[in-house]
């Protein structure tokens, strides 16, 4: 039984990237989506173990995807982690105060974001 | 295609896709010039950098990367306020856009010049030291804004700076809150979003934290509102919304820092943009326009509240609340001016498909602007280019980048800008002459053209992708789908007549036989149609990027002109379309440099200082024609003709003979243009032959008109596609030969008597008109039939007609044309061959090069 981690990205290329790191991960299946809209449709409709979003996005923003989450009772467990730009510290830090897990910045190395799966999703 | 090599086409079709979106709304931008940007405009660019900064960085393309880093972080602080979007800013986004195409196409080849690298550099340091940074008021207007910080926190700090625009302005904010099903929420969302949008500006959209049911989900939408309560419930009845008004709480306590605040901004922008005299009318809704609404501020003694300057559409608003009167006056004074400008008749054409109302707004502005004022397109001239003596290499398109190795002609923002009059001025005491209708090169060096003229590429895509809507490919699967069922049956009719042998061939069988391919047949040709239809892209993509190299072009060239385009839409053959954007670029450019005098020299001669250069295609018939006109000086063909005498490439005896059209297309003689006559012609000639040679290429022809002090256009006839054509076949001594159908006008029947001899020239009455006639047996050298009457084919393209005598019609067909390979390229006269149904291969000829051919002859003849 894989586990499933949700990818919100609206940019192809991060988002191509970053479930190619993802799924490189052993037991672990990836959903992707490019937008906020879509990603609360997915929410329902599948048992996500993690969520990775992005923060700028064309519908709705990536914070008010973490709000939305930990708002709600269905989904608050969840972790999420924020896909962050270099410099943009108050995004992050609103991230971070409205639930997210942690925060990855883009470029950011495949090996750190291995070793943070493994820890939020228990695998061994 | 080796794994590389796919992903690096993979990412040059990708990054293409994002700068062709960033061009546009940069284009829009740069028309709206001196005017509020639209901060979604100003977000989508700055998301389309973002966007190409992660795919590049991912393709391991560093430069693009870089330079994307640097133009993202300006748009960055732009997007959020950090920066006003100034003359400067602007040209170095445009400026940026050059450099990301002529990376990519660098990319594209494999290369790294290390002339670009240097430049991207340069830029990327520039950018980020870019700009006055706006003033930052004390007191933060958010805080005034009753919003639950619960809402507040999950704001993005563009959403955030976003509201905090719309409360310094005073503009009235709302909470529109809708509940849809969750299955289909976007659907509801995006209709409640394209209501809202001509209202106002949204600014966020929340996505309620209370679970709206089991099948619900609620949203909560941040909306600054341009008109009243009324209108906004009027513009949501029907949908499931329901408002409520945020409260702002008055800043009466500020009221006397603000008058401070009033007048520093225009302090900042004295400082580093210089004496601009840019200002005009209506700007006070600008940034530009600060200095005056800080003397406005000064002079009242009162100013409204926060940063007077950007009086938007919601000012009325703000009045209403009891703004003070001047802001009022003011607002309401600029609205008139914006809609003056937007009745105001002025032949506004569209160019890309977004707003194309504002874009009539902005340009008949200028239009209305005092002569003395100047549009900002003038504001960066380089200081040492003389206006109307620009020249480039006559070779032109393929000019290695950079070759002066000057990083950028455009000058560093500060004080070093030049005030526009000013420059103007001083250039026409410097050089009087150089400001004529017919300006003389200097003797000796001419002005070495700026750095980014040079370092233009092709304006050809780097990809041979074509995309395609997905209804015409349906409608493609679809006929495929009848394909097979035809198939089918016609597979059941062959089981039927393998098994009843020949015997039951019955005449029901036949029949049924002859109507499935009737079918067949039609099939078919709708899935050809189709396939070509696929082929066809909008002339408007090539229209687009010509567009944008005006707007630098007239930038360097210091003209000002109006660029009119028009029939954008209409569809050509992908190949033909790419093929077209060099010659095009080429006479775009002629029209600019030298074609268009200068705005002093317009006025001189009682013309608009604004000229129009217009750029026009129309479909006519099988052919579709593009003018390229400019309302300029015109060509001299007194003066065409003496140096065509000069050059040896007509006698006097011959120039004597010769129509004022024959003499005007002289200029596309191979030979007529060198680098002296470009001044001694006001530069028309600069390599037009070309520009003929590449429209031959494609079956299409040229054509020129001008008339002097009026103006010139260029007509180019092209083909609508190539790649299957309508042909009528023709047989000469026994030998078939293909002519495509486009270009054949009618077929008549003469008889030997009806053949005149003219100074050695066969021709033919053709109602009144002599026709040019030749014997495709004597031009192939095939041995002549003595025959009765002759089949003659007459063709033309644009204005030419010639008489092509054959001895027999065989009809009609499709063909597909195939180059000839190696040494029979060059044969003149035939542009291919074609195989036809029965595996014979005839020879397709090349209709153009006939013409020329006969046209060639009318001139030996002397």
């Amino acid at each position: 039984m894989r586990v499933k981690v949700l990818i919100v990205e609206d940019s192809k290329a991060s988002r191509e990237y970053i479930a190619a790191m993802v799924e490189a991960v052993e037991g672990v299946e990836v959903v992707v989506t490019s937008s906020g809209f879509e990603a609360l449709k997915l929410l329902p409709r599948h048992r996500f173990e993690l969520i990775i979003t992005d923060i700028n996005m064309p519908d709705i923003n990536g914070l008010e995807l973490i709000n939305f989450v930990k708002k709600n009772p269905n989904y608050r467990e969840v972790p999420l982690f924020i896909i962050t730009t270099e410099g943009r510290d108050q995004d992050r830090e609103r991230g971070l105060a409205l639930g997210a897990a942690e925060y990855l910045v883009k470029p950011f190395l495949p090996g750190s974001l291995e070793a943070l799966l493994r820890r939020y999703l228990k695998l061994p | 295609m080796s794994p590389g090599s796919k992903a690096l086409a993979e990412f040059v079709a990708e990054a293409t896709e994002i700068l062709d979106a960033l061009a546009r709304d940069l284009l829009v931008l740069d028309e709206r010039r001196g005017y509020e940007a639209d901060p979604d405009l100003v977000n989508g660019i700055f998301r389309a950098a973002h966007s190409l900064k992660g795919l590049s960085g991912l393709f391991g393309q560093e430069r693009i990367s870089r330079l994307a880093h640097g133009t993202e972080d300006l748009l960055d602080r732009l997007r959020l306020g950090k920066l006003l979007l100034d003359g400067a800013v602007l040209d170095a986004l445009i400026e940026a856009l050059d450099a990301f195409q002529a990376l990519l196409g660098e990319a594209a080849r494999g290369t790294e010049s290390e002339s670009l690298s240097a430049r991207v550099e340069a830029m990327a340091a520039r950018m980020a030291s870019m700009g006055a940074p706006t003033e930052v008021a004390a007191d933060d207007p958010l805080d005034r804004l009753e919003l639950e910080a619960q809402v507040r926190s999950v704001f993005t700090e563009y959403e955030e700076h976003r509201l905090r625009e719309n409360v310094r302005r005073g503009v009235s904010l709302w909470r529109v809150r809708a509940a849809f099903d969750l299955s289909d929420f976007d659907k509801g969302l995006a209709e409640l979003n394209a209501r809202l949008k001509p209202l106002g500006e949204v600014i966020s959209t929340l996505p309620s934290a209370q679970p709206g049911g089991a099948h619900g989900i609620a949203f909560d939408l941040i909306f600054g509102a341009q008109v009243d309560r009324v209108s906004l419930e009027t513009g949501l009845k029907g949908t499931p919304a329901e408002l409520s008004a945020l409260t702002v709480r008055p800043a009466a306590a500020a009221a006397t820092s603000a008058l401070l605040q009033a007048a520093q901004p225009a302090a900042t922008i004295r400082a580093s943009g210089g004496a601009k005299s840019e200002t005009r009318p209506g700007d006070a809704a600008t940034h530009d326009g600060d200095a005056g609404s800080a003397q406005d501020a000064a002079a009242g003694g009162l100013a409204a509240p926060d940063v007077p300057v950007r009086v938007t559409d919601a000012a009325p608003e703000a009045s209403r609340k009891g703004a003070t009167p001047s802001r009022g006056s003011r607002s309401s004074a600029i609205r008139g001016t914006s809609a003056d400008a937007k009745d105001s008749p002025v032949a506004g054409h569209s160019t890309s498909p977004k707003g194309g109302g504002k874009k009539k707004g902005a340009r008949a502005t200028p239009a209305a602007m005092p002569p003395e004022a100047q549009p900002p397109l003038l504001s960066h001239v380089p200081e040492d280019t003389e206006p109307g003596l620009l020249e480039w290499p006559t070779s032109d398109a393929d000019v290695p980048a950079n070759a002066g190795g000057s990083p950028s002609p455009t000058p560093v923002p500060g004080p070093s800008s030049v005030p526009v009059v000013a420059y103007l001025q001083g250039a026409a005491k410097a050089s009087p002459k150089g400001l004529s209708v017919a300006p003389a090169a200097p003797a000796g060096a001419p002005v070495s053209a700026p750095a980014a003229l040079t370092a233009d590429t092709s304006l050809r895509s780097l990809t041979q992708t074509v995309r395609v809507d997905i209804g015409r490919l349906d409608g493609l699967i679809n006929m495929v789908g009848e394909l097979l069922l035809i198939k089918a049956n016609l597979q059941r009719l062959a089981e039927s007549a393998r098994q009843d042998g020949a015997v039951a061939l019955s005449k029901l069988f036949g029949q049924e036989l002859a109507r499935e391919t009737r079918g067949l047949e039609r099939k078919l040709e709708a899935l050809q149609e189709g396939l070509l239809e696929a082929r066809m892209v909008p002339v408007g993509q090539v229209f687009d990027k010509l567009a944008r190299l005006v707007r630098r072009i007239t930038r360097e060239a210091g003209k000002e002109i109006e660029l009119a385009i028009s029939g954008g839409e209409v569809e050509l053959d992908k190949l033909i379309v790419e093929e077209l954007s060099d010659p095009l670029m080429h006479l775009i450019r002629n029209a600019i440099d030298h074609g268009v005098e200068s705005p002093d020299a317009r006025l001189a001669a009682g013309k608009p200082r604004r000229a129009v250069v217009g750029l026009r295609a129309e479909q006519k018939g099988n052919h579709v024609v593009i003018e390229v006109s400019d309302d300029g000086s015109g060509i001299d063909e007194v003066r065409v003709r003496e140096v065509a005498i000069t050059r040896g490439l007509i006698t006097f005896a011959q120039a004597q003979e010769m129509s004022r059209r024959e003499l005007l297309n002289l200029i596309f003689q191979p030979g007529f243009s060198t680098a002296r006559s470009v001044s001694e012609l006001s530069g028309r000639g600069v390599g037009l032959d070309v520009v003929k040679n590449n429209l031959g290429n494609l079956s299409g022809i040229i054509d020129v008109w001008s008339e002097r002090g009026k103006g010139t256009a260029f007509h180019l006839t092209l083909p609508v596609t190539l790649a299957i054509i309508r042909a009528l076949l023709v047989g000469v001594s026994g030998r078939t030969y293909a002519v495509p159908l486009n270009s054949v006008l009618e077929i008549i029947s003469v008889q030997p008597k009806d053949i005149r001899t003219v100074e050695r020239r066969e021709v033919l009455d053709l109602r009144g008109q002599t026709l040019p006639f030749v014997r495709l047996s004597r031009m192939f050298a095939l041995p002549e039939r003595p025959v009765s009457r002759h089949f003659v084919v007459v063709v033309g393209l644009a204005q030419e007609r010639l008489g092509i005598a054959v001895d027999e019609l065989h009809g009609q067909q499709d063909i597909v044309t195939k180059p000839l390979g190696g040494r029979l390229q060059s044969v003149r006269g035939i542009s291919g061959a074609t195989d036809l149904g029965n595996r014979r291969t005839v020879l397709v000829l090349d209709v153009a090069a006939l013409l020329e051919e006969g046209m060639a002859v009318e001139r030996r003849r002397a």
